[in-house]
């Protein structure tokens, strides 16, 4: 019984991702619009934008390129699918470092030097959020003695009782997954002219839309993730999880509009030591006491 | 669903005297706000759907602008901004100035004006989104098209 359940979570997320993951990025836009005085597209635009993607003619720059993206995008759904079947958390983090390598190559096989520099940057990106990744797994199993998902969501207490440090640390590292400013330095939302558009330079029709989606599925798995921090075995914890996750994505698009893009320097240093003054020393404290 | 419901498009100076550039930005600003009908500036021939050109077209630019155009992906829409883009404007009797944007590419919107208002950039914009699902369906109807046919 319990497997079917968690078949349906999996076939839910794959189903269902993308359409939360465009309502979250219609919603993102229009909220950016409205702090910025402007009245913005409709919540739906995501949606538009993705079905004429589809339907555009596809450019092929060459055939490694596209099999690099759709391989991304099946990493990302794996990785997300693994996580709500309630599997192992660091096993879903590693499948989810593997879609990014994917996505990085895709853009290093182009032969534009936008493209390479978009993987350069993002491979920088990748330097500065994944020790607080690998932390927030490790804390994780220090506060609920289990890398499971499962087990991490049937605990007594709320993870993030032991975790508050690690919490805010993954929150940080969000912006430069989420692709927002200050943190957005290899493919953006907004500055489209610029070379911060670098990764997805090369890529256009369908392929284009394939990354597109496999944000959405990433963004919801990311969410999820956020979530954890708050379900236990309480009916309500699960409410308070989702109000939690609804505000972290507020406050990432508020973070998004005050702030300007950083220099990649700035942004290893500021992660990192984020990394180290929150996540290492919740991670001792938290080592002292259990 | 249409792609006129998301139209991006990219933004190229020919010779503009950047009078009409600055219109083609102000588009962007909170006072027009393009984006409400799902416009992006992209800045990349390969998102882009509406080629947007502003200034006539010199000897150095003319390859450039055809490249940009050929690697725009199907459907896709010329669009001159500014009466310089039209037909040359005020540059047009220069040694090296061939003349407007139909020189080297099918235009398929001009938008007159010295510099063209932002409402009739926007127009010009609506004018060309109604263009780009026609051409669409004309592709449907048409499996195999002539490659050397232009848009």
């Amino acid at each position: 019984m319990e497997l079917i359940w968690r078949i349906v979570w999996v076939a839910g997320y794959v189903l269902l991702a993308p359409l939360l993951g465009g309502l979250l990025a219609g919603f993102d836009r229009k909220i950016s619009a409205r702090m910025q005085g402007r009245k913005g597209p409709s919540v739906w635009q995501p949606f538009y934008d993705l079905f004429k993607l589809f339907k555009k003619q596809s450019v092929v720059v060459n055939n490694v390129q596209d099999f690099l993206v759709y391989g991304f995008l099946l990493f990302i759904v794996f990785t997300g699918g693994l996580f709500f079947f309630g599997g192992d958390i660091l096993l879903v983090f590693f499948a989810l470092t593997l879609a990014g390598i994917f996505f990085i190559m895709s853009a290093c096989s182009a032969n534009s030097p936008y493209s390479a520099m978009g993987a350069q940057r993002e491979l920088m990106q990748m330097m500065a959020y994944e020790p607080m990744v690998l932390l927030a797994a490790i804390g994780f199993y220090i506060s609920t003695g289990s890398f499971s998902v499962m087990d991490i969501i049937a605990a007594k207490e709320s993870a993030i009782g032991y975790l508050p440090g690690i919490f805010v640390g993954f929150l940080f590292i969000l912006t430069i997954k989420f692709r927002k400013s200050p943190y957005d330095l290899s493919t953006t939302h907004h500055a489209h002219q610029e070379m911060v558009k670098g990764l997805t330079t090369e890529l256009s029709g369908n392929i284009l839309a394939c990354v597109e989606l496999s944000h959405w599925y990433e963004n919801v798995f990311l969410l999820g993730v956020v979530g954890l921090f708050i379900v236990n075995s309480t009916w309500w914890s699960w409410i308070v999880a989702v109000a939690v996750i609804l505000v972290s994505y507020f406050l990432e698009i508020l973070i998004d509009n005050v702030f300007p893009r950083v220099k990649w320097q700035n942004m290893l240093k500021t992660t990192w030591a984020v990394t180290l003054v929150a996540g290492v020393i919740n991670l001792l404290i938290l080592t002292m006491i259990k | 669903m249409n792609v006129s419901k998301s139209p991006w498009l990219l933004h190229y100076d020919g010779s503009s005297c950047n009078g009409c550039d600055i219109e083609v930005l102000a588009c962007l600003t909170p006072v027009y706000d393009v984006e409400r009908f799902g416009v992006i500036n992209t800045g990349n021939p390969k998102h882009a759907d509406i080629f947007l050109i502003t200034g006539g077209i010199n000897h150095q630019n003319a390859q450039v602008v055809r490249q940009i155009y050929n690697q725009m992906p199907k459907p896709k829409v010329v669009v001159a901004v500014g009466i310089c883009a039209c037909n040359g404007g005020i540059f047009k009797e220069c040694y090296n100035i061939q003349g407007g944007v139909d020189t080297v590419l099918p235009v398929d919107i001009y938008v007159p004006g010295c510099a063209a208002r932002p409402e009739a950039i926007m127009d010009g914009v609506v004018k060309a989104v109604a263009l780009l699902d026609q051409k669409r369906k004309k592709a449907a109807e048409q499996p195999a098209p002539d490659p050397k046919e232009a848009g």
